[in-house]
């Protein structure tokens, strides 16, 4: 009875999307008021609608209903309660639903965040909304409804994949989906701004906010993913150019893009165009995204289930809302006046240059991922493209971008003087220049990936103590701890964001550089040393888990005669998918981690052993998360919520500072 | 006007390959290759740099050839049917270790098992451009007198190498 609500639930969201994305677009092009205030009542209970659908589902795996397939082909009577619940999007039809919940999520948010919206606007953006969630709703009711019967009921499940039980498998698909769904927001504005014909500071400004949260969710949601194949694969990689990974890189690249982007827009009133292109840009990708996971076109090593049949309808669903948005760019776009003019040298120049880089290595990640499937297209051949093209174009685009990410911010609007530029900077490029060629020596060896990573990462962090030196100096009345609470949070944001990539960029230089690898046989007893810590191997016992079996090896690891920690990894199998699993020990520090991973029993009571000691790796994930923390404060910042209660008397009367300032 | 038409442009191609790419089994090409003699190599061995292979030395006998690397997530896929394979010593597989590094190669077959006779290095790739590698992996079959007779684009499975590639084999050993 109650996945039968859950199904219905889903029916009249489906018809709630259809008033939600026609009367309201109607109604704003008709200027009829009582159409467009439908948008919110119909986005609301859209909403309350599919929460309730969700809620049933999550109802049927709790009680373990195997009548309901999906319930039965992703959990079993002994998977605990939490991994039942996240088995929700285990798998294709239940991320489908995840996926249409969060949209309207979003949507829920853009109805209490919208007051200030004129009243057209807002109904054109529900209405977008309502449009792609009409697209979502129709997918699932017609080819994956999680809510299908099975009929004789199957005795037990066949279990949740053992890859997805794992707290990080948990919350990485909502964070991930929040980011890629949240791009819609951004999308729909950019659309009701196309179709309103007001693409102007204002838009941009709105946008930003949604932009920012839907890029930080993003960020958050693909450090999860890859912090959870460094644990969970047991090969101590963190990032493989997988097409699924790639395919959640990809609108992270344009939504950075976009936001800087949008900046522009903001202050200066340029790039109007492109900031629309790239709106619709992040948010098609987060659909192609969706149809390269879900439509089997590309074989990963992430095992998803897939169906040409839904890859069709993706597909033609990807054909109706990107073309569609393309040919309305295409009509609307060319009375799009430009903005201000600018200098060679000046802040839009370099953001345009970073966002053309950013482009640049969004077009080459496109093409690593979709080349196999050109080429086999065209009857060419089954390939895969490998890291070593993604490493070969992506270190090279990416340097100038980090480079210009230092300057940028000290560089003035319109016109910038390089001599100055360089002058202001001389000591911050000195600085990064000495450390680069001195730092690898006292750390042991010189390599020029090694060099180039730390200069990077030094000359983002100078620059920015710079740029907050002479922010702070120019306010000359306070002393300089009030100086530094007086600066906008948005210019923190900024600044902790690109903090965030030098924390990032110290991890990777760091791990390819220094990390040590060990394949042993080890016998009971035996001892092994990497990176200065001793690894006793203490022999394997057998455990028992809920749903599955383990050899549980022990570890005892010292450093100079002095005990460290124990260690325990795993290897378990699970019964019900006759699946093996390897579950590695990490002891996670701030300067390193120790990652140790049992292979196979050899003959005469020795295990096959691999031993890693990482340096600096959790700064990858780290330097993610401090991102994320500069898009919040960013998001935050008083100028938005100012203008989220009184836009239209407050425009003209913020403050616009001179010279340098926040983007 | 135009300008602004490029990307729906763009997008009309990459749907039409998606569209394509949708009706296709991804695993199934023929390869021009196919009859004519392999290419020459001559390599260092993996486990040997001191020692080289040659397709000289393998004059005489059917064998497989196949590509991989220790990157790429195919070879981690077909790898446990190399291994059955070479459990039952039907034919010599004999690897190529492709644009890899040593090391990394070395320490990936202690990890999951080494089917192969013998291993060469091309870490340049040169070799895998005479043979017309699109990726790994790659596997050929070479008959007695070098000639390529089969090639397989993308991961081996059991149903191409009972299918396909066995019963080849056995009938090139009959020759």
């Amino acid at each position: 009875m109650i996945p039968e609500i859950g199904h219905f639930a889903l029916i009249l969201a489906l018809c709630v999307a259809v008033v939600q994305g026609s009367l309201p677009i109607y109604g704003a092009a008709v200027g009829n008021a009582a159409l467009m205030s439908v948008a919110k009542p119909a986005a609301r209970g859209q909403f309350i609608l599919v929460l309730l659908a969700f809620c049933c589902l999550g109802y049927a795996f709790a009680v373990k209903d195997f009548s309901v397939l999906y319930v039965a082909a992703t959990s079993n009577s002994h998977l605990p309660l939490h991994y039942r619940l996240a088995a929700i999007w285990g798998a294709h039809e239940g991320s489908l639903l995840l996926w249409t919940f969060i949209l309207t999520v979003w949507m829920v948010a853009v109805t209490f965040f919208s007051e200030h919206l004129p009243e057209a606007m807002r109904a054109r953006i529900l209405g977008v909304m309502g449009l792609v969630s009409l697209g979502f709703l129709l997918f699932m009711l017609t080819v994956s409804n999680p809510f299908e019967r099975l009929i004789p009921a199957a005795a037990d499940g066949r279990d949740l994949n053992p890859l997805l039980q794992d707290p990080g498998m948990v919350m990485h698909p909502p964070m991930l989906y929040m980011g890629y769904v949240g791009f819609s927001v951004a999308f729909a504005f950019a659309i009701a701004a196309l179709l309103g014909g007001n693409l102007d500071a204002a838009w941009a400004r709105w946008s930003r906010p949604w932009t920012t949260a839907a890029w930080c969710f993003l960020t958050v949601g693909i450090a999860l993913g890859s912090g959870w194949a460094y644990y969970e694969l047991g090969w101590g990689g963190w990032w493989f150019w997988d097409p699924v990974e790639n395919a959640s890189f990809m609108p992270w690249l344009a939504g950075t893009a976009l936001m800087h982007s949008l900046a522009v827009t903001d202050k200066r009133g340029g790039f109007k165009v492109w900031t629309v292109l790239l709106a619709i840009l992040a948010f098609s990708l987060s659909l192609v995204g969706t149809f390269l996971v879900r439509s089997g076109v590309l074989t990963s090593v992430h095992a998803f289930a897939t169906d040409p049949k839904r890859g069709l309808f993706i597909l033609v669903f990807l054909a109706i809302v990107i073309g569609g948005s393309l040919v309305l760019y295409a009509w609307r776009a060319p009375r799009v006046g430009l903005g201000g003019g600018f200098d060679m040298v000046s802040r839009e120049a370099m953001l345009l240059g970073n966002n053309v880089l950013l482009v640049a290595a969004l077009g080459s990640v496109f093409l690593g991922t979709l080349y196999p499937l050109f080429l086999d297209a065209m009857g060419l051949g089954k390939i895969s493209v490998g890291p070593p093209y993604f490493d070969t174009v992506f270190v090279p685009l990416m340097t100038p971008a980090i480079f210009l990410m230092g300057i940028g911010p000290l560089a003035q609007w319109k016109k910038a003087s390089l001599p100055d530029l360089a002058r202001r900077l001389r000591w911050a490029f000195g600085a990064s220049v000495v450390t680069a060629l001195l730092l690898p020596f006292v750390l042991g060896k010189w390599t020029p990936l090694l060099s180039l990573g730390l200069l990077l990462a030094s000359w983002v962090v100078t620059t920015a103590a710079v740029n907050v030196w002479e922010r702070v100096s120019r306010l000359v009345d306070t002393s300089v701890m009030s100086a530094l609470v007086t600066l906008p949070r948005a210019y923190w944001g900024m600044v902790v964001a690109h903090c965030g990539i030098a924390v990032f960029i110290v991890g990777v230089t760091m791990v390819k550089g220094f990390e040590v690898e060990q394949d042993l046989r080890m016998n009971v007893g035996e001892t092994s040393t990497i990176g200065g810590y001793t690894f006793r191997f203490d022999g394997v016992q057998n455990i028992k888990g809920p749903n599955y079996t383990a050899a549980r090896g022990m570890f005892h690891v010292s450093q100079g005669g002095h005990d460290v920690t124990d260690m325990f990894p795993e290897k378990r199998h699970y019964p019900v998918q006759n699946q093996a699993m390897t579950e590695a020990a990490i002891d996670t520090g701030l300067l390193r981690d120790l990652y140790v991973s049992l292979g196979e029993p050899l003959p005469g009571g020795a295990w096959s052993v691999r031993l890693y000691h990482k340096p600096f790796i959790d700064w990858i994930w780290g330097g993610c998360l401090i991102m994320a923390l500069g898009g919040v404060l960013a998001m935050t910042d008083r100028r938005y919520r100012l203008a989220g209660r009184r836009e239209e008397s407050l425009v003209s009367d913020l403050p616009r500072p001179v010279g340098p300032e926040v983007s | 006007m135009k300008r602004f038409l490029l990307p729906l442009a763009i997008f009309v191609v990459v749907v039409g390959f998606l569209g394509i790419g949708l009706t296709l089994n991804p695993r199934e090409v023929p390869s021009p290759l196919v009859g004519k003699p392999a290419p020459e190599f001559a390599l260092p061995q993996l486990h040997d740099p001191q020692q080289m292979l040659s397709l000289q030395d393998l004059r005489g006998k059917v064998w497989l050839l196949n590509f991989w690397a220790s990157w790429c997530g195919g070879c981690k896929e077909e790898h446990p049917v190399l291994m059955q394979l070479a459990k039952n010593g039907e034919v010599p597989i004999y690897g190529m270790d492709y644009k890899d590094r040593r090391d990394e190669g070395v320490a990936w077959l202690r990890r999951w098992g080494n089917p192969y006779s013998v291993i060469a290095v091309d870490e340049s790739g040169r070799v895998g451009i005479n043979y017309g590698v699109y990726g790994v992996p790659e596997t050929y079959v070479i008959d007695k007198a070098g000639v390529i007779r089969y090639k397989q684009i993308g991961p081996l499975d059991e149903s191409i190498l009972d299918k396909k590639i066995m019963p080849l084999v056995r009938e090139l050993q009959q020759q």
